[in-house]
């Protein structure tokens, strides 16, 4: 076997587990909008307050310290313990569900009715509010993120393949893990959503509010659970990517490059997310492998919106997006 | 024959009709400064087909939206089941055993019909939200009595041919009657129709009162409904209550309603001098 063809199959497998990291953060988009109708800019940010606050608890940080300081002129840091990381990713989960009622209570009760694009400029207003919030809870440093997730090469994977091609893969453990709870969290949203009370009432939000109500559907109560559920999917990520490259207020860039993936999968799709996800991670490692070199690299950046603006050309809504009849 | 008792009586056809499952008490709705509707008050007993007529504007939507909770009446109060309602929300409301379907039909319309009259069933399902994704234990039980009543009442409306097709591919006259069925299935104490034979041709609009009638007669449900269209109205229902301009001009059996004079001056008119 020629040996550009075993580097092109390690560059996919690790195109494929980039894939699933982006899939990841556009699940959460994908969520909110199938149940509200809400394309929610704030995802992103959500991931890295997520992250942010699971850093902060673990290591025992004082939340706003920098203000209480400033305000009563104590010295505040840390409370000088440490909380285990299951117990941490529990209590940022409290938190984000917390979120998920004042963003509900103070924010989307009072713009029912509007047009889309209102409840869009609200998400982006969120985005920075939070981006905000968490700067002032939690501070700006890049930190580290550690729940105990192997990391570093896989050893099984180099060996074996080794045995095989005689050159050994570099797959990061951290990458595989993340591809199984991936898989884990995309089996949990799919029976959720198919096969229980709360996921049924759901997916008739989605469809009809005034249905909905008729057959004694809270909404208010749905869309708390849908950002809940959409703020366990930015921790997922957030713990995902902070654990890669650190907790940093670039993290919440990322979301940015959700966009080209719900694109391709459509914005109304889990299944769309996931495989827009791996298209675009295989998609932008091998066409830097291929291409790359020829144009002068970097071709990483703008891959992936190229690829989705084709896309738009040929099928507007996306792999998996349901299908725009116009009536005439 | 509306004197407030509630001791039952049966009907000529042999139907038994209860005590008053609801009284709605000198309601008063208004938007802004239009007065929809002006201190009315009726009630509804259970297991009869009570009727609100009225010609367009009258103020019968209004009355049933007060009912089913999306208005909140100015003034006024409703009594269900002997109990004064506090306000609330029409999740609530619905909740509370009160089913509605709407004149413009409110459907899912990217679910099947199936998995439509499926969220009729909400409220039955009351088993942990772990043992529902698990399909575990009482879930189980659960799912397959709600399967089973919802495949009851798909035979019951004669809809079986279409059980798995997307709602949006339905027309018209079918899809009113799959909002009857998700209505249904919530085996609510009380279902309310809003204009159920509304742009429906003479042969729909035969069959929908004979699933009307059936509906009271299989099941003992009571229905309020409304409608226009005073012929179809006064061959189903045991009382009617008629408004006009928000104000109730008659009240009783359909033979008393036919001859009331100021129903008779709304629907064909008087001269005004």
């Amino acid at each position: 076997m020629s040996d550009q063809l075993v580097f092109a199959m390690e560059v996919f497998l690790n195109g494929l587990m980039a894939g699933v990291l982006y899939a990841l953060v556009a699940l959460g988009f994908v969520l909110i909008y199938k149940a509200s109708g809400i394309f929610n800019y704030a995802q992103g940010v959500m991931a890295l307050f997520s992250a942010l606050t699971l850093v902060g608890i673990m290591e025992g940080q004082v939340p706003f310290a920098h203000v209480i300081n400033a305000t009563f002129g104590t010295d505040l840091h840390h409370f000088g313990w440490h909380v285990p990381g299951f117990v941490a990713i529990l209590l940022t989960m409290a938190v984000m569900v917390l979120l998920a009622i004042c963003v509900q209570k103070f924010v989307f009760r009072h713009l029912v009715g509007q047009e889309p694009i209102i409840l869009f400029m609200a998400t982006i207003g969120l985005a920075y509010f939070l981006e905000g919030v968490g700067d002032l809870m939690w501070g700006s440093e890049i930190k580290k993120l550690d729940v105990g997730l192997p990391q570093g090469i896989n050893l099984m994977i180099d060996e074996t393949t080794f045995g095989w091609f005689g050159y050994g893969f570099f797959i990061d453990n951290l990458d595989i893990v993340a591809t199984i709870i991936a898989a884990l969290l995309v089996t949990a949203l799919v029976i959720f959503s198919q096969y229980t009370k709360q996921g049924r009432a759901m997916r008739a939000v989605a469809d009809d509010h005034q249905a909905a109500l008729s057959v004694g559907i809270s909404l208010n109560f749905i869309w708390v659970m849908v950002w809940s559920v959409a703020g366990f999917v930015a921790l997922v990520a957030g713990i995902m990517w902070g654990t890669k490259s650190g907790v940093q207020f670039s993290l919440s860039l990322i979301a940015l490059k959700a966009l080209p993936v719900l694109m391709l999968g459509g914005f109304t799709s889990i299944p769309g997310a996931i495989v827009g996800g791996l298209i675009i991670g295989v998609g932008e490692k091998l066409f830097e492998f291929a291409i790359g070199p020829m144009v002068g690299g970097a071709t990483e950046n703008w891959f992936a919106y190229v690829l989705a603006l084709i896309f738009l050309v040929f099928r507007p809504q996306g792999l998996f997006g349901e299908k725009i009849i116009e009536r005439v | 024959m509306n004197d407030m008792t509630h001791d039952s009586y049966t009907t000529e056809d042999g139907r038994t009709i209860g005590g008053v499952v609801m009284e709605m008490k000198n309601i008063t709705l208004r938007f802004g400064g239009v007065v929809a509707i002006e201190n009315i008050s009726f009630d509804i007993r259970e297991g009869e087909i009570r009727a609100i007529i009225g010609p367009n504007g009258a103020g019968k939507s209004s009355m049933l939206n007060v009912i089913s909770g999306f208005y909140v009446p100015q003034e006024g109060d409703v009594f269900y089941k002997g109990q004064k309602r506090p306000p609330m929300r029409p999740y609530q409301v619905a909740q509370q055993g009160i089913a509605r379907t709407f004149q413009n039909i409110a459907l899912f319309e990217g679910m099947s019909v199936l998995d439509n009259v499926m969220t009729g069933r909400l409220r039955q399902m009351k088993s942990g939200l772990l043992a529902q994704a698990l399909w575990k234990g009482k879930a189980e039980a659960e799912e397959v009595a709600n399967r089973e009543a919802v495949e009851r009442i798909i035979d019951f409306l004669e809809i079986q041919h279409i059980r798995k097709t997307p709602v949006s591919r339905l027309p018209y006259g079918l899809k009113k009657r799959v909002e009857l069925a998700r209505a249904l299935a919530a085996e609510p104490s009380i279902l309310l129709l809003d204009e159920p034979m509304a742009g429906m041709n003479v042969e729909e609009k035969e069959d929908m009162s004979r699933f009307i009638l059936d509906v009271n007669d299989e099941f003992g449900t009571t229905i309020a409904l409304i409608e226009h269209d005073m012929g179809v109205v006064m061959d189903l229902s045991d009382r009617v209550v008629v408004m006009d301009y928000g104000k109730k001009i008659g009240d009783g059996t359909p033979d008393e309603v036919r001859n009331n004079q100021a129903v008779i001056d709304a629907y064909l008119g008087v001269a005004h001098d």
